[in-house]
Formats: C-alpha cells, structure tokens, sequence
C-alpha cells in the first residue's frame, strides 16, 4: 500500500495551531526535506506543547536530546507521527549557569526515564520530576553529580568511590508481616546478561519487581564524542549484538541523511533481506528463551536448534554469523552474490513450517500455555502511556512499527503486515513472535526474489556537519540514533534510544501481584536486552 | 505434551563432532585475518584501517593480535591486498604459561561454570548459551553452567568489565573455591574492545582478575568458547593470541573466506 504523501497532511495546520496557542512563545517551521516540524519553545510553554501534541495532535514521544552548547543547554525533545504525520521536534534552551527545565514525563509518562537519565548524566533538574539521582550512575560508584556527560567532565581526575551510607535500608512500600525484599541479580541463574530485580515480596507472592539496571552502561554515548564516523559505527552495531544490524543501519541513515546521500537502489534491498534475516534469527532465539523459561526442553533446544542454523546462515551469507561490518554509509561494504542471496531466502523459508510446527505443538501443551496466560499483562492503555514499542506494544494491541508508521529503506513500496494481539499477556508476546517471525521470512523471500541490479554503495562521499535522526525498526521495536556531525567531521554528539531502554520502562507494569516461580516467564516474554538499555 | 518425545527423537542428532573431529558446516566462524608478509605500502595501509590496533606492521609484512580483532572486516573488503584469513575457531590461549596448571583430572568429566556478564552486548552470551543447545551440547564434555559462585570451578566472563559490575565480578570470583580458572571470553573481555578502557569500563577482565586462558573474537563463536574450555582443562592445546608476520603459516583448517 503507497499512500500519496502531501507536505505535512495531517499536522498541516500545527504552525498556526501553535501560534495561536502560544503566542510569542512557540515559533513553528517546518522542514519538508525531513518531514518534521521544528518548534523552538519557551521553557513556560513546553509541559503545555508537548502534552498537547501527544494527547490531541496523536504523535508518540520518541526521545530527549541533550545537547551542551557553551552558554547553553539544548533540548530537543523528539516526537513521531504516522506515514501521512511526519515527526515533530520540540526545541527547548536552558540558559547557564541555570539547569532547570520544567519535567514533562508528569503529562507525556514516556519522557520519564529520558528525564531521570538526563539529569543522571548531565547534571540538569526536571522540576516537578517524582524520582531523580541514582538511575544510571549507581550511587556506590559514582559520586553524586559527576555528571559524566558534561563537556568539563575529566575522567583523568580520580574520585573516591562513596562510602556506604550505614543508615541506608530499601524503602518500605509494603507494610505487611513477613514483607520483605529479594534481591536477584546483578549475577543470577545461568547465562543471563547483568541485571538486578528487587522483588517486594511476602514469600510466595510477589507484590511488586523494580529493575535496577545500568549495570552494564558502557558510556557509549560519551566515547562517541570526537571520534570519527567510522569509529562510532562500530559503537553503533556493538551497542546490542543481537539487533547489530538494525542499529547500525539506523546510525547509516543518520549520515546519510546529514549529507544528503542517496543510497544505491540494490544496498536498499539488501539492507531490508539482512534486517528482516536478523529479525527473524532475533525472535527465534526470543521464543527459545520463552521455552526454556518454562523448562521446556525438548521445545527449547528445537528452537536452539533453527537459531543455530539461522546464525550459521547468516555467517555463510555475510561472513559473520551476527551480520557485523556490513553497513556503512551510503550503503553495504560489499555486494551479496544472487545465488547466495537466494539460498538464504531459502534457508530462512525452510524454518518457517518448523516454527509452525513448534507453535502448534506449543499451543497444545496446556502445561505451557498456562504459564503465559495470563502472565506479565499490560494494558493498551498503559502500553501507550509508556509509549511502549515492538512485539511487546503489539501484543497489548499498539500496532505500531516504524516499517510502516516512518518507512525507510525501501519499506515505503512494501506491505510489511504488522501482527498484534489484544491480550497483552505474555502468551500474547509469543503468538506476535511466532507471527512476526513468519512474517519476516515471507518480506525476506519476496526481496531475495527482486533483488534490483547495480552498485551497493554510494560514490565516496565527504562527511557533511550537521545533525539528523535515523531510525529503523529494531527485532525488539523502535531504535532511534540522533547523531551531530562537528565542523571537524567528528561525531559532536550521539544519542542512543533503544527498544529496550523504552520498553524496560514499562516492565514493572507486568511485574505486579505474581507468583515467584512466575518471574522468569514474565522477564523471558519481555524478551529486553539489559545491554541494549543500559548502553 | 505426549508429542515432545517424538518430536526431539526425529530430529536427530545434531550435535557437532569437535573435539574429536573437525567442524566443517558452514558459517560456525567467521575467521580472523592472520599475520603475514605483504607488498611495500600495503602492511602500513592495512594498519592504518584497522580501527583497534589489531594489526601493526612488523618485519615488511603484517601481525595480528588477536586480542583487539574485532571482525569489523576492514582489512579484508575493499582493498587491494588483504591479508590472509584463517577460518578456524580453535583461538584459545592459555596465558598464565606455568603458573597455572590444567586442573585435575577429578574434573575431567563434571566442570561446573559460572558465567558472568561483565558489559557484554548481548552476543558473547548468545554464543556461551549456543554450547547447552542440541548443536554444541557441551555437557557431553562434562561442562555445566552452575549459577552460584560456590560450586563453580571455571568462571567465564564476557564484556569490557564495567565500573558498575567491577564489584561483582570480583566479589563472584573471591566467592568460588579453589583450584578455580578464570575463561576470559570476546574482544571485549580481552582488550575493551570497540570499547577500549574508558570513563565507564576497565578495558577488559585481565586488570580486574587473573585470567587463564584467553578466547579471542567478537563475538567468539561457540566452537572457539568450547575450545577455551577445553584448553583450560587441558584437553587440547593452546593456540597463540598473535599471528607474526614470519611465522610459517598453520595448515588451513577448513576452506572458505569471508
């Protein structure tokens, strides 16, 4: 389906709507290059722009950019619409030495960690914000207000690490005999990346889990700055493994997009078989993950058993079995042979009936199904709020997905079908798992079989300044790389918003009210990369 | 839940024959360039695109160190002469030379692992998970992953080792009993990586912990991971962490390139 996209459609209007409004106070242009709506806000106007768009202008908050300029900070706070809406960018500045802004997340809920992590980071204030300090930098390492993303942040200089504080014990929120906490993490049960959950609990029942994570924030935001295109390439793919591929094209599309490169028809094709090859290899292993939770063995290692043999395709397609070092700006490093091409198609056609067969036979293990029914529920309503993304808004009925919702690469001409269930559910999660997997082999064979001929890449291009967004659908939802090009040809600025960072957001939602023995499932229908969030 | 028997007995066996063959599927590794000599000009010209360090030149050709290769393939697409590949995966090193024995042979057939995620992006682990799958199973060796530190004999660590999980590495790694060996596992865990020591993370596990043995690549695959738990048990030789310029080639494993 192609819908004739005509300047601006449905925020048509926004410009005047917002002078009207807020007279003097929010001045409105609009980029059609970029689709987007750049609206320079004055502070005293921004909790009332931004709830106003999200509520009546039907936009979903994508993410906070924080810049530091000399005199003042910057921050761009990022919406986007559907195919005929475009994006919206709010800009708001804090003039130094002042660090307040007013909080947003009170109104548009999904600012909420975007807020606690900018002032983690950056040393700013959200007035009126609930719940700031320790949220990335953990208070028993860091000192208070290190502020590690300043520009006058020197790491050479050695700070003491805290004393523990003897007076400290959790905060009590159940009141009930025998109530307690239970740490599990940061190191806990098998091969699980680093996390730490502290389950409220009074024995059996588990009233509440809050994630404390971060636990593997590598800073790669902050190592990004001064360090060339190249390099931070390498960032961008390393920043969560498993969704390598759709990182890295979503960092590409940023230059490309601040240089104005066209990329060659062929590396757009390309692009979309190794993404929804990565897709599908992603939610395997997602689904092995779901079955082992509920130790399910032979099911487990069957669904090992077509990740393994999706992983080995992928290194016989590409050379490296999670699809590193193949995209860079203005397309692919290298061109795939046709045949090659086809034989993956036809490779990841071949898991298609016997993930069909893994389904039907799950859908009747009644042992199974009664673990996930019904487990780690999450409203359509609080999915929304959250402004959740990926298999797990789609399993609580938000059909969006930005292959279809802001096409790129090639997505535009395609009818990518978005499954979604109502139930919200972790058996929910599943079942869009098992459907998007499918899916993505069905995109996948359909491309292989229309590959267009030519160049792969681009002619050499020099790297431009200036700033963009790219963003690409990630296995686990929306990825989003806002990235700022210095007049030096380094990387100024980079921030990083994952599927994961957004989503783990809302996972205390389906950590309510549950039995102990619950929690894996819960966690493994969530299907979130600690690494991917924790960047 | 009749159909689950059946369902696992018609798919057979799978499981790959290394340690007492070679694998020879493809796509289980994606190589590593290997040291050599090379043309005037080209040595310095590979150097240079290496975005690690992992190749210097040296003695009018090109070495390897392993430790910083991060399959970013840059030495190997896109120009005129690349160096040669290796398309193996027994990459582990034993470093601790004679300080550290092979353990017993009361381990030779029950070895318990605790794996620590130290920072990793999530593939390291993937492939670590890969070796209790029907494919690797590594429990035909005598290898399990145990969850606490107090019945673990190996530690296996993947990721740079980040400021906030330096504590409880090293507090998992004081808790295990000895004789323990610790299985550094990925660029990453070797040398920092992409992530090179910084601000946030230590640059890999060596600083933080003695390590053992050394499993390069990025991420390593399974059959190299399984290699390293091999090598630290001594049940198969170690290999070198650097590929000199003059060494006389090994004898290639298995065909293929990149």
């Amino acid at each position: 389906m192609v819908c004739a996209v005509s300047e601006q459609d449905g925020l048509r209007d926004l410009g005047a709507a917002c002078r009207e409004r807020w007279p003097q106070r929010v001045h409105a242009a609009y980029e059609a290059a970029r689709r987007t709506w750049r609206l320079e806000c004055r502070a005293d106007a921004l909790v009332d722009l931004a709830s106003w768009l999200v509520a009546e202008r039907g936009v979903s908050f994508a993410g906070l950019v924080v810049e530091e300029a000399p005199a003042e900070w910057v921050l761009r706070y990022l919406f986007y619409g559907d195919r005929d809406t475009g994006w919206v960018e709010i800009v708001a500045r804090c003039r130094k030495p002042a660090r307040a802004m007013p909080s947003i997340s009170a109104r548009v809920h999904a600012a909420d960690w975007h807020e606690r992590e900018a002032e983690d980071l950056f040393g700013l204030v959200f007035e009126g914000h609930p719940r700031l300090g320790d949220f990335v930098l953990h208070n028993d390492v860091w000192p208070e207000d290190v502020g590690v993303m300043r520009a006058d942040y020197d790491p050479a200089v050695r700070r003491p690490r805290p004393e523990p504080d003897p007076a400290w014990q959790p905060v009590r929120l159940v009141e009930a005999p025998g109530a307690f906490w239970m740490p599990v993490g940061p190191i806990y049960s098998g091969v699980t990346e680093s996390a730490l959950f502290l389950l409220e609990t009074v024995g059996e029942d588990v009233i509440r889990a809050f994630p404390r994570l971060f636990y593997k924030y590598r800073g790669i935001e902050k190592i990004a700055e001064r360090r060339s295109v190249d390099q931070v390439l390498l960032l961008a793919e390393r920043c969560a493994a498993t969704s390598a591929f759709a990182h890295s094209l979503a960092f590409c599309q940023a230059v490309e997009a601040i240089a104005g490169v066209e990329v060659p028809a062929r590396a757009r094709a390309l692009r979309i078989v190794l993404a929804e090859l990565e897709r599908l290899r992603h939610h395997v292993g997602a689904i092995e993950e779901i079955c082992e939770s509920t130790a399910l063995a032979v099911a487990a290692s069957q669904a090992s058993i077509l990740e393994e043999d999706l992983l080995r395709l992928s290194g016989s397609l590409t050379g490296h079995r999670y699809l590193f070092g193949l995209n860079v700006p203005g397309g692919l490093t290298h061109d795939l042979a046709q045949g090659a091409v086809r034989a993956a198609a036809d490779g990841a056609a071949a898991v298609v009936p016997a993930l069909r067969r893994l389904r039907e036979m799950l859908g009747v293990s009644s042992s199974f199904v009664d673990r996930l029914e019904g487990i780690g529920t999450i409203s359509r309503a609080d999915a929304l709020a959250h402004g959740l993304v990926g298999p797990v808004a789609r399993a609580s009925g938000v059909r969006r997905d930005l292959r279809v919702a802001q096409p790129y690469s090639g997505y535009e001409s395609l009818d990518v079908l978005v499954p979604a269930e109502e139930d919200g559910d972790g058996y929910a999660r599943l079942r869009v798992l098992f459907a998007e997997a499918e899916e993505s082999a069905r995109i996948l064979a359909q491309q292989a079989a229309a590959l267009p001929a030519g160049p792969v890449r681009a002619p050499a291009f020099p790297v431009a300044a200036g700033a963009a967004l790219g963003w690409a659908e990630a296995p686990r939802g929306a990825a989003f790389h806002w990235v700022r090009i210095g007049a030096d040809g380094l990387v100024a600025r980079y921030r990083l918003v994952t599927p994961s960072f957004t989503n783990w957001h809302g996972f205390h939602l389906a950590a309510e009210n549950f039995a102990f023995q619950d929690f894996p499932i819960i966690l493994a229908s969530f299907g979130l990369s600690a690494g991917e969030g924790d960047r | 839940m009749r159909g689950w028997v059946p369902a696992g007995l018609r798919t057979g066996v799978r499981t790959t024959r290394y340690p007492d063959a070679e694998e020879t599927a493809p796509g289980v590794s994606p190589g590593l360039p290997r040291g050599g000599r090379a043309a005037d000009g080209a040595g310095g010209a590979l150097a240079d695109r290496c975005p690690t360090g992992a190749i210097v030149t040296e003695d009018h050709g090109i070495a390897v160190d392993y430790r910083r290769c991060v399959h970013c393939f840059r030495c190997a697409r896109g120009v005129p002469a690349p160096p040669d590949w290796q398309p193996g995966y027994e990459w582990a090193a034993s470093v601790r030379g004679d300080a550290a024995q092979p353990l017993g042979p009361a381990f030779a057939r029950s070895l318990r692992i605790l794996v620590v995620d130290a920072g990793d992006c999530g593939a390291c682990l993937r492939e670590v998970k890969q070796l209790s799958g029907p494919y690797y199973n590594m429990h035909r060796l005598g290898f399990f992953v145990t969850p606490t530190p107090r019945s673990a004999d190996i530690l296996v660590v993947v990721g740079p080792v980040t400021a906030h999980m330096r504590s409880p590495l090293v507090q998992a790694y004081e808790a295990m009993p000895a004789p323990k060996r610790v299985v550094a596992v990925g660029a990453c865990a070797l040398s920092g990586g992409v992530f090179g020591p910084s601000f946030a993370s230590a640059g890999g596990v060596a600083g933080v912990i003695p390590v053992d043995v050394m499993v390069p690549g990025n991420p390593p695959p399974p059959l190299a991971i399984l290699h390293g738990l091999l090598v630290v048990t001594g049940r198969r030789p170690s290999a070198a962490l650097r590929s000199p310029a003059a060494a006389p080639p090994p004898a290639p494993r298995a065909e293929g390139a990149p």
